[in-house]
């Protein structure tokens, strides 16, 4: 039968239990509390560094397949035929090279050596709207090799103009004249950060400027771009036999970077990391869990006198060992709570450290409790189990 | 004819150690009525705490026939023997065995709990006992504020708080001085004067003499009280 009463006096002896045995406790719980700190630091820092670089990758990752071309003896890029059959793959939304150009830009008769110029196609000015400070983007119509205008970004804008936003000035680019024509945040992908050296900020000028001043024909890295009802991975096996054909199935003449995939594939990989970490922060759990097994024997000897008596005021044996269960349940989440504590204290200042965000996960605490309670249960067992077993005689008679 | 409580026919306790074996009890028949102060006179070794836990149900006979308020008691498990402990017998011990961390009132309420009273019934019962041994005022004392005689009147509050049938007590003024264990009788009287049946275990002849009636028991055998002399 239920009752709330025999429950909540064992608590409340469990309480004078733990106040009476101060130190025995505290040293008891400890092992609880490492163990659940352990887990919550572990699994909390795992999931906001992921969470971190994950938000970066997926600046540029969402819609966007990289193509780099190795090229072959026989053909050492994409064509601009190429490009328009790959734009003809089911879902691809657009194609735009991405060419880079390693130059000096002069401007107001001074020269940097420091900005990064690349080439880009229409689409990845429309994909990149939102990033618009001031003036216009770059369309079609400059997509001819005679249109010499350029947009640069933020950073352009605040060391080299100065902080000028006034637009329709010249830069000197490869021996040509461009007109500024519009201003862009900056580009805050992980992609941009690796491949753009820029301390000086970027400019991004037509595509087919590029291959002008290059002289060649062909491109060597493209982005795909794709809507959001596609799916990236059957895209990527389409593009593929696309540039199968192209290249005439030589091997390594290209590869396919799908940010969507690589983030799945680090998705897993922080699911295994938080497991792993998880289960070796369990084994700190599983030595919190003896040491209250040993403590609540402990408990039962010295109180055997104590279990004889009351089974002499009729308590059923079930209630003995509810009692010495609650206890070690006591016990083992009041470490747990302060192992929670403390685990998030660790999460904090480690991402402090990190310079991530702390991201408290409720998953994390919950299984930091239950992970406790089942400690307290399972490790209270034997001994609440050989307390109920105890002859009230034999337990009255000891001393 | 007053009401039979407890009815022992042929009562034998073989307590087996390895290969030997020894018998504490030897065919013992004894009967109280309701409203008795009964006294079981007997020197250590003679087997009367044995008889005492036979009686309190904290062990069972190894033959014979114990009728505990007209229920058989035998072979059972350990909760049933608990629940008829809890609803049937009071105990009283020589050390009072107090618990040390509980109050007065938390000591009576004890029972009252594994008795699945209420929480009102239970408060309101066991400011009633409290009283009743004239502790009023020291309810929410701890043991080791109290003193001997005043423990074991907690302790006797504790014993009558399920209104058991039978008040068992085990050298009830052993632990305490003449002074204190006379009070402590006077307390006993009292309570027998109210109906209470009430068992004695004790080897003081003195103390014995309180009972209205006293039975001896030497060497697993027992005797009416007339034999006084023997």
């Amino acid at each position: 039968m239920p009752n709330f009463g025999i429950v909540a006096q064992s608590f409340k002896m469990s309480l004078q239990n733990i106040k009476a045995n101060k130190m025995r406790s505290f040293l008891t719980m400890l092992g609880i509390i490492i163990g659940v700190a352990s887990v919550i630091a572990l699994i909390t820092i795992v999931q906001s560094v992921s969470d971190y670089v994950m938000n970066q990758f997926s600046d540029l990752g969402a819609g966007t397949l990289t193509v780099s071309v190795n090229g072959t003896a026989m053909k050492a890029g994409l064509t601009s035929g190429d490009l328009k059959r790959l734009e003809t793959v089911d879902g691809v939304e657009g194609v735009s090279p991405s060419m880079s150009l390693s130059t000096l830009v002069a401007y107001e008769d001074e020269v940097y050596e420091e900005v990064s110029v690349s080439g880009r196609a229409t689409i990845y000015f429309e994909k990149n709207a939102e990033r618009l400070l001031y003036g216009r983007m770059l369309s079609d119509r400059d997509m001819t090799g005679e249109s010499y205008v350029c947009v640069v970004d933020q950073k352009f804008m605040e060391t080299v103009m100065r902080g000028d936003t006034v637009l329709g000035n010249h830069i000197r680019i490869a021996g040509y004249e461009y007109e500024i024509v519009g201003i862009l945040s900056e580009d805050e992908s992980m992609m941009s950060a690796f491949m753009s050296g820029g301390g000086d900020g970027a400019v991004i000028i037509p595509y087919t400027n590029v291959m002008d001043v290059s002289m060649v024909n062909y491109v060597n890295s493209v982005e795909i771009y794709y809507g959001t009802a596609t799916e990236s991975s059957i895209l990527e096996d389409d593009l593929s036999a696309e540039l199968d054909n192209i290249f005439n199935n030589a091997e390594h003449a290209y590869s396919i970077l799908n940010m969507e995939s690589l983030m799945e594939a680090m998705s897993t990989i922080e699911g295994m990391m938080s497991t792993m970490l998880g289960g070796i922060a369990s084994i700190a759990l599983l030595v919190g869990g003896i040491g209250i097994m040993n403590m609540m024997l402990v408990s039962v000897s010295e109180r055997t006198k104590e279990i004889g008596l009351r089974k002499a005021l009729g308590a059923e044996p079930l209630r003995i060992q509810l009692q010495f269960l609650i206890e070690s349940v006591v016990l083992s989440v009041f470490g747990g709570i302060l192992g929670v504590i403390l685990g998030l204290l660790i999460a904090m200042v480690a991402s402090a450290a990190l310079d991530t965000t702390f991201s408290l996960q409720p998953n994390a605490v919950l299984l930091g409790l239950g992970f406790s309670i089942a400690v307290g249960v399972i490790f209270g067992w034997m001994p609440a189990k050989r307390a109920s077993d105890l002859n009230p005689i034999d337990a009255l008679r000891s001393e | 004819m007053a009401e039979e409580i407890l009815t022992m026919r042929g009562i034998t306790k073989v307590y087996q150690l390895g290969e030997e074996s020894s018998q504490v009890l030897n065919g013992i028949d004894l009967t109280v009525e309701r409203g008795e102060f009964l006294a079981v006179l007997g020197p250590s070794g003679s087997g009367k705490s044995t008889l005492m836990n036979i009686i309190g149900c904290l062990d069972v006979p190894t033959d014979g026939e114990y009728f505990l308020h007209g229920r058989k008691i035998a072979e059972e498990s350990q909760k049933s023997l608990a629940q008829i402990r809890s609803k049937e017998i009071g105990f009283i011990f020589q050390s009072f065995q107090l618990l040390q961390r509980q109050t007065a009132f938390e000591n009576v309420e004890l029972p009252l709990i594994y008795a699945n009273m209420k929480e009102r019934d239970r408060q309101e019962r066991v400011k009633e006992m409290l009283t009743k041994v004239g502790l009023a005022d020291k309810m929410y004392h701890f043991p080791n504020q109290l003193s001997g005689g005043q423990q074991q009147r907690v302790a006797i509050a504790r014993a009558i708080a399920t209104n058991p049938t039978i008040l068992l007590a085990d050298e009830p003024t052993g632990a305490l001085d003449q002074k204190t264990g006379a009070q402590v009788m006077e307390l006993f009287h009292a309570l027998n004067d109210e109906g209470r049946t009430i068992i004695m275990i004790t080897h003081d002849a003195k103390i014995a003499a309180h009972a209205s009636r006293i039975v001896r028991i030497l060497d697993g055998n027992i005797s009416e009280g007339e034999l006084e002399d023997a």
